[in-house]
């Protein structure tokens, strides 16, 4: 009895640690050197919570890349409310935008209060009352640090949204994988499958609500559709040979992905309701990796046609397929910009593979990334950051890099191989 | 007496749990999961020999293998990995007598079947390296095809870059990792 007890013990505390070690963490590794300075005071009654609010807004901010948040140490002053908020004092410190705030318990959450402040206007931007509990109290701080950065930038913040990405541990035929969901900040990690077989290309629908993904769990290849929040799931194809690469359509009812049922590798569209799949290229070389342009009329794809592997886009409209990229002799995965105007992907360049940006319609190719081992670009809702996997120190890594290239974060496990990251659609 | 049994079956579960990965989600989506886990879990443990921990590819030589006295093509070939060149799919010459005796196994054992698992090394894109992979095992399904082996015995499985058997950035990683499996 004592040893059956024991097993159990180190069951419970297995599930514990290993729950904690399943979240990323984060480390800048690049800043902006035009990010606005901005302070984010440390909110009045924050204390008590179980969550540092100011410090959540603090990290996003300062990840996005637009935004230099002034260290606590320096803020001799720290408001709660706009009427306690002295410009003078905050000019000298060189802050541009202040934000202040304070927290109070209301009956089982909080109510947290913040204003956004600025200092060279000498006015209050914006203010609110946001409520929530323990529970979503992260959830409160993210929704805060999206309202800051969509007042001062214009832009949507993408702080709410959602990252799945895959893990891996293990060699050959002894291997882990596992299919998760995390919020943007790589916290709040949680598990949407695991197998001792391959898991690949998670690909987020346009509602936010579900995962097509890609699992070798019968031994091969097959494509499935995942409800996220329920867990329930159907197979969608699993054809002889490669069902690789899925891309949902913009609205949601179509799956481009690469099938080599009929040979080698080709584009395809399945239709989800109606389970038809309609071959769009028709090529001797490899076809793979498409994604939908965000206006639903042309898609991305990686082909060989020419030699090395190089992008395309095919119009529906038309089916034609006219080749983009031209720079170099490796160019691959290429993902839209949410405008449409850009394209992002992974460029071979003589230092190795890195995240590169080029505009649509061709023009200079621009490395993004420092590092030399990339793969898997996925583009932030926003458009403003890239996420994408990569090697540091031997292991595979989750890495971010802005749109302009000029900020860099990266969000590495605590143990195993990350990888094929996707950022989800706005969630709200 | 009863104990025993039940702790070590317990001990299985909580290896499971490791291997998971722990995820503390309880009920909803684990099923599917799960259920593959336990069956393979089993098998990998006890089996080092690798490839094939589902039921459908038989032992792999374990059973077959052991028997004395066969003819040399009643066995399977021993050798059952080739290497590839980076970015080709041509089998190299030293590799020719490997795949020229899984042909003469093949051809002297016509209910036989392998699955040809293609690799690749982890450089350049996930999906792109799944279809090198499979490029590189429909090369040697040819061969094989070439040397009269019934397409009706052979099957192409790409694992692309997903499934590495050496791990690191060098070169000598980088080749060990560029193979075709014989898996039968």
């Amino acid at each position: 009895m004592q040893t059956l007890s024991k097993v159990w013990l180190l069951c419970v505390l297995l599930f514990m640690s290993s729950y904690a070690s399943a979240n990323l963490t984060i480390e800048i590794t690049r800043g902006s050197d035009q990010a606005l300075p901005i302070g984010i005071v440390p909110f009045e009654g924050g204390e008590n919570l179980p969550e540092d609010v100011a410090q959540i807004i603090h990290d996003n901010l300062e990840r996005s890349g637009y935004f230099s948040p002034l260290e606590r140490s320096a803020m001799f002053d720290r408001p709660s409310q706009a009427d306690d908020v002295e410009f003078g004092t905050w000019r000298s410190l060189d802050v541009r935008y202040l934000v202040v705030g304070r927290a109070q318990q209301s009956g089982d959450g909080y109510q947290l209060q913040f204003e956004l402040m600025d200092i060279s206007g000498q006015r209050r931007m914006i203010g609110e009352t946001v409520t929530a509990n323990a529970n979503n109290l992260r959830a409160a701080a993210h929704y805060i640090s999206d309202q800051i950065f969509e007042e001062i930038t214009d832009i949507r913040g993408a702080f709410s949204t959602r990252i799945a990405y895959v893990t891996a541990r293990g060699l050959g035929d002894n291997m882990q994988f596992g299919l998760y969901v995390a919020d943007a900040d790589g916290r709040n990690s949680r598990e949407v499958l695991t197998s001792d077989q391959p898991i690949m290309s998670p690909a987020w629908s346009p509602d936010g609500g579900k995962l097509a993904y890609v699992s070798f769990e019968t031994e091969r290849p097959a494509i499935y559709i995942q409800d996220v929040s329920t867990g329930q799931r159907v197979q969608a194809t699993s054809f002889q040979g490669i069902n690789g690469a899925p891309a949902w359509s913009p609205d949601g009812r179509r799956i481009a992905m690469s099938l080599s049922k009929d040979g080698q590798p080709e584009i395809y569209i399945l239709d989800i309701a109606n389970r038809s799949v309609e071959r769009i290229t028709q090529n001797s070389s490899i076809d793979t990796e498409p994604a939908w342009a965000p206006d639903g009329r042309s898609l991305l794809f990686t082909s060989d046609r020419s030699g090395g592997p190089q992008i395309y886009e095919y119009s529906l409209a038309n089916g034609e397929a006219k080749r983009v990229t031209f720079t170099g002799n490796y160019n691959a995965r290429g993902r839209y910009s949410p405008d449409g105007e850009q394209i992002f992907l992974i460029h071979r360049s003589s230092r190795g593979y890195q995240v590169a940006r080029q505009d649509r319609d061709g023009g200079r190719l621009v490395v993004l990334s420092e590092s030399t081992r990339d793969e898997s670009p996925s583009v932030a809702p926003n458009g403003t950051m890239v996420i994408f996997a990569t090697q540091q120190g031997g292991s595979g890594v989750l890495s971010a890099v802005s749109a302009d290239g000029r900020s860099s974060f990266r969000l590495p496990a605590a143990q195993g191989e990350v990888r094929d990251p996707a950022w989800s659609p706005f969630l709200n | 007496m009863q104990l025993k049994p039940l702790a070590r079956s317990l001990a299985v579960a909580l290896s499971i749990v490791v291997i998971a990965g722990c995820s503390s989600t309880g009920g909803t989506q684990d099923g599917d999961a799960h259920g593959s886990q336990t069956g393979s879990t089993t098998g990998t443990g006890t089996s080092g020999a690798g490839t094939g921990q589902y039921g459908s590819t038989t032992g792999l030589g374990t059973g077959s293998g052991v028997g004395a006295g066969q003819q040399a093509d009643s066995r399977i070939p021993e050798v059952r990995t080739i290497h590839f060149d980076f970015d080709r799919d041509t089998i190299k010459s030293e590799y020719e007598s490997v795949v020229m005796a899984h042909a003469r196994y093949l051809r002297a054992n016509p209910n036989s079947r392998v699955v040809l698992h293609g690799h690749t090394d982890e450089r350049g894109t996930r999906e792109y390296n799944m279809a090198l992979g499979e490029r590189r095992a429909n090369a040697v399904q040819r061969f094989l095809n070439i040397q009269g082996v019934s397409p009706s015995q052979m099957s192409v499985v790409s694992y692309g870059e997903e499934r590495p058997v050496a791990s690191g950035q060098s070169e000598s990683a980088y080749a060990q990792n560029r193979r075709v499996v014989f898996n039968y």
